[in-house]
């Protein structure tokens, strides 16, 4: 079933970003967003998930009541918030289930007591395991320990496995051949 | 140092009302200072006096002109971001609900008293209105964060999920601040416009030091903010003081103390 779908898409915030891209999106599937610093990447998932940048040109098709998963860069800001890993993961409706060991444990103590790793692994976890069609992730591999890193291909092939359709963006080659049915180079826009 | 029993009994209305308000304000404040807009507490209080003050100079309740003004103010809010820096906008409200509030004592015959009370907390003369006005806005304030909170929680933390997902928008933008000024203003007209701040940033403060969740957060801001409510109340009849500045000692106390405690914590889990 087609969950998403550009057709010479460009985007953009005050002007357009990136040449223009063509693909499709099924469930289970995962594409990959490749391509140098600049090149509208974070743009275009901006755009995909319908939060504040502009489409210049080109049509975007989402599925009706496409639920969307959006996980940016920026790490929550949870300094001095009293907030646990469990109930981080409890405010998107992700199910701890899954949860490598150890951070099954750290999920009961305050995020801002954790590592920036563990802390990332989790935030990317809430939205990796919320009920959601589509799953727009930027860069899902930041802040990772080698650990983190080695696991993120079967936890993104599992979800996918689930229904879930994922567009990710990465800088890591191995990790868009390792877990990626479908890779899409970008090119800035510079005209 | 027993006469004040008597007095108590006396004074169930006022000590209801605070204890309604101390209870609404500690919960709003963890909201306020997650947003980071503590400063919120004061600029609407301001606000929420200078409204009264003005009201009361045209004739007109003065509780309700409070609440009005407030409200309008809140209601700009939104639209002010877009023009002005938003870390600006709460000082701003501030200063300007504090110049308007003095210059109305100072050239209205008639307010000085109101705006006396409205500064130091005029908690004791609060009457049937006032209680039932603070019942109202803890049941609506309440009954709106337990509907909201997982809303306002996501909108911060994870905010382009929050409007991917296109959950409702006004609840964690306007909804939250025409409450965050409405309580405010009723409070300012009752505890003053220190005693409600004290009580929106003193608690919630040692909630975030303190607590191992949110939900405890929940839990303990509320407690401390009763428990130091309570204290208050009773030393203020005892010593017969103006309520809201013993409020706010109280509570700064209570700051400092949970400081050291936290600077000791912080010793003992280091040397661990």
């Amino acid at each position: 079933m087609k969950l998403l779908q550009a057709a010479q898409l460009i985007a953009g915030w005050r002007r357009p970003a990136h040449r223009p891209v063509s693909f499709t999106l099924g469930r289970g599937e995962i594409l990959a967003l490749a391509g140098p610093n600049g090149a509208g990447k974070s743009t275009l998932l901006a755009v995909l998930a319908g939060s504040g940048a502009r489409v210049f040109s080109g049509d975007i098709f989402r599925a009706p009541n496409l639920r969307i998963g959006f996980q940016t860069q920026y790490l929550p800001p949870v300094a001095g918030v009293p907030l646990s890993g469990a109930e981080l993961l409890a405010l998107t409706g992700a199910s701890p289930e899954g949860l490598p060991e150890p951070l099954a444990v750290c999920a009961r103590r305050r995020l801002d007591k954790l590592s920036g790793g563990q802390r990332q692994y989790l935030a990317l976890w809430a939205i990796l395991q919320a009920p959601a069609d589509l799953l727009l992730l930027d860069e899902p591999g930041n802040h990772l320990d080698k650990a983190g890193l080695a696991s993120l291909p079967s936890v993104l092939r599992a979800r996918a496995a689930q229904g879930a359709g994922i567009v990710l963006v990465s800088h890591d080659a191995e990790l868009a051949r390792a877990c990626c049915d479908c890779l899409l180079s970008m090119e800035a826009c510079n005209d | 140092m027993i006469d004040f029993l008597p007095q108590l009994a006396l004074f169930w209305r006022p000590c209801l009302t605070g204890a309604l308000l101390a209870l609404l304000l500690s919960l709003l404040g963890l909201y306020l200072r997650l947003r980071r807009e503590y400063w919120a507490a004061l600029a609407y209080g301001q606000l929420g006096a200078a409204g009264a003050l003005g009201a009361l100079a045209l004739g007109l309740p003065h509780i309700t002109g409070g609440l009005a003004f407030s409200l309008a103010v809140a209601g700009m809010k939104h639209w002010l971001e877009k023009c002005l820096p938003a870390e600006g906008l709460f000082p701003l409200f501030f200063i300007f609900g504090w110049s308007l509030g003095l210059l109305l004592t100072a050239n209205l015959p008639g307010v000085e008293r109101l705006g006396a009370a409205l500064f130091e907390g005029q908690l004791y003369f609060a009457g049937i209105e006032m209680l039932c006005g603070a019942a109202l806005a803890l049941a609506l304030g309440a009954f709106f964060l337990w509907r909201t909170g997982r809303f306002l929680l996501l909108a911060r933390l994870f905010p382009a999920h929050f409007h991917a997902q296109g959950l409702p928008a006004w609840p964690v933008r306007a909804g939250f601040d025409l409450l965050a000024a409405a309580s405010l203003a009723l409070a300012v007209m009752s505890l003053g416009v220190m005693g409600a701040f004290a009580l929106v940033f003193i608690p919630p403060w040692l909630a975030f030091a303190f607590a191992p969740g949110w939900r405890a957060a929940l839990a303990v801001a509320p407690v401390l903010a009763l428990f130091a409510y309570a204290l208050a109340f009773v030393l203020a009849l005892i010593y017969d003081q103006p309520f809201g500045p013993t409020l706010a000692l109280v509570l700064g106390a209570l700051a400092l103390s949970g400081a050291v405690a936290l600077r000791f914590a912080g010793r003992a889990e280091g040397g661990e």
